[in-house]
């Protein structure tokens, strides 16, 4: 919109106030992560006394064996990487069979695959217990309560907006490259990894942080999968742990939940672009 | 011949993985559940051996589940509510944040920032503001001395605590919201705004015949983003009010704040009905489908009209 110059300062000073408004729970988060636990609710909005009190919350939540800071954190990591990175290879290597096979098997497939993104994980979180405990009956193999459970779910829960993602854009790749290489002689395996592989990388990206801003903050699948208060547990588990435990300690809560989210903001300060767009694709795809 | 089959072969085993978490994660889970909402399945060590079906009996009976007609109730309220306050809020930042303002890069990071962050520790936040802060906000001005009242406390009754998991609802998504409204308003063409302003259209008419129209694409989108994503709120929803405070509903006590997420999950972990449960997950997911069939049928129609 085209404003007048006068306008434009009165606009500019009216977003800003409603840009500060829109940060004031950090102000909140970040002022009171630096009390005690009497200042905390005795004068919420004052600024505290001693900011060096913040080092003092976060060594105390560090070493707090009720949330194990550390390791939750590890947990975390180590379940967001290990699923994006999952999800990436076989939804990208499942997306191009399916996009460069023309018969109907491969259409009904991927219908089915992208018709499933409306099966809500509410209708499957019950059975899926029982029938993980039931997996473990038969073979032994445990997917409660470890990463390794945890992951293989995501997989199964990410899939299918990957590759319907992923389909999209190798649509739009030429199929003359992958004849040249098979005429070439190139295997078909090889064409994927060594022709088409280094196409998707923008692709890739989009839908590594897609899935990684879901993982990291995800709540429910985490809570039946490990369990509330269990060894392997992700921030936002610990977090709820946490908080339901100590519901007086209001300033270490906001100093577990300020060291939850630091690490994100930081994350997003550093590849902003590419997470707004991304998202925003992820959306408007969907 | 043999290329072919070699084909065949890596189809086969590129889909392999997908399709085998697929089957395991939610075909085989999905059909289960579906199967549990007509029996009377129960977290007992031998439910298997006792599992019996019941026909449409769990369905019968979160009918005439108070917790559940109320869930259902406040969820579409909150759901109706959410739309329009995220819907409206994102377009007005959206179109804030498209004029030539000064800081307006800093203004979308910031405005879309708390989208980044899980409901979950966001509600938590949010509860402390409101429980805390807020009062102490009353006690310092006096214009605002009725929200240091301890009965006053926006948490402590119904209609304020959906007003404030709206809020925070409104707060957390906005930013998003916006950015695909910003999408759709820098992707409408610069030379049809100037000729318009050439016309003499002023700025008003120039937003309500230009900019709307040219946005309308998005407005599918993202209602139907917000529709889908209000009506399964479950994180800000435990972590902000827990399902407090309690009231009174067809003459039994019951959460007052309690979204169907979160009412199915306590009707299965809380009440130990896992089948009730199960049940209400599956009128849970026709709804879901009913309106993804809507939005298929709106997408469709519009793309014709284009």
């Amino acid at each position: 919109m085209i404003l007048k110059k006068q306008n434009l300062i009165v606009l500019e000073i009216l977003t800003m106030v409603l840009f500060l408004l829109f940060l004031f729970p950090f102000v909140i988060l970040l002022i009171n992560s630096a009390k005690n636990s009497f200042l905390v609710t005795q004068r919420p909005m004052a600024l505290p006394n001693h900011w060096g009190m913040i080092l003092t919350n976060i060594k105390t939540i560090w070493t707090n064996p009720n949330i194990a800071y550390p390791s939750s954190f590890m947990t975390s990591i180590i379940v967001t990487a290990s699923s994006i990175i999952v999800i990436n290879i076989f939804s990208s290597q499942a997306a191009w069979v399916l996009v460069r096979n023309n018969s109907r098997t491969s259409k009904i497939i991927f219908i089915i695959f992208v018709a499933a993104m409306v099966i809500p994980f509410q209708i499957v979180m019950f059975p899926l217990l029982s029938w993980y405990r039931k997996i473990y009956e038969i073979t032994g193999i445990r997917l409660l309560r470890t990463h390794i459970g945890l992951i293989f779910t995501y997989l199964g829960f990410g899939m299918s907006l990957s590759i319907f993602m992923f389909h999209g854009f190798i649509k739009s790749i030429p199929y003359e490259l992958e004849e040249a290489a098979t005429i070439d002689g190139c295997r078909k395996d090889q064409i994927f990894y060594k022709i088409l592989s280094p196409l998707l990388t923008p692709i890739h990206a989009t839908v590594m942080i897609l899935n990684g801003i879901w993982i990291w903050n995800d709540y429910l699948l985490p809570l039946l999968i490990l369990g509330k208060g269990n060894k392997v547990q992700t921030i936002p588990l610990a977090v709820s742990n946490f908080a339901g435990a100590y519901v007086v300690q209001w300033n270490l809560i906001l100093t577990a939940i300020l060291m939850a989210i630091v690490p994100i903001i930081i994350f997003f300060l550093a590849a902003q672009k590419y997470i707004i767009s991304g998202m925003v694709a992820g959306s408007i795809k969907s | 011949m043999k290329r072919r089959k070699q084909n065949t072969f890596i189809f086969w085993l590129f889909l392999s993985p997908v399709l085998f978490a697929f089957v395991v994660v939610i075909v085989i889970p999905f059909f289960l559940g579906i199967f549990y909402s007509f029996t009377n399945w129960s977290s007992s060590a031998r439910a298997d051996s006792v599992l019996t079906f019941i026909g449409l009996k769990n369905f019968y009976r979160i009918f005439r589940d108070p917790s559940f007609l109320y869930s259902f109730l406040i969820t579409i309220i909150y759901t109706f509510l959410n739309v329009i306050s995220i819907n409206v809020v994102a377009l007005v930042l959206a179109v804030v944040v498209t004029t030539k303002l000064k800081l307006r890069n800093l203004y979308r990071v910031g405005f879309f920032i708390p989208n980044l962050i899980g409901g979950l520790v966001l509600g938590y936040v949010w509860q402390f503001i409101f429980n805390n802060a807020i009062p102490a906000i009353g006690k310092a001005i006096p214009l605002l001395a009725g929200f240091a009242n301890a009965n006053n406390l926006i948490l402590g009754k119904v209609d304020s605590s959906i007003v404030a998991l709206v809020l925070v609802g409104t707060w957390q998504y906005a930013g998003y919201i916006m950015m695909i409204y910003i999408a759709a308003i820098e992707g409408v063409p610069e030379s049809l705004i100037e000729a318009a302003t050439i016309d003499g259209a002023n700025s008003f008419q120039r937003f309500t015949s230009i900019t709307i129209p040219m946005v309308a694409q998005a407005f599918t989108i993202t209602t139907f983003l917000t529709l889908v994503q209000s009506f399964k709120q479950f994180d800000i929803n435990v972590s902000l009010t827990a399902g407090g405070p309690s009231t009174m509903f067809m003459g039994k006590p019951i959460f007052g704040t309690e979204l169907l997420s979160l009412n199915i999950y306590n009707t299965a972990f809380v009440a130990n009905n896992l089948a009730e449960g199960q049940a209400k997950a599956v009128i849970f997911f026709i709804v879901l489908v009913i309106v993804s069939i809507i939005q298929v049928t709106v997408n469709k129609k519009k793309e014709v009209e284009m």
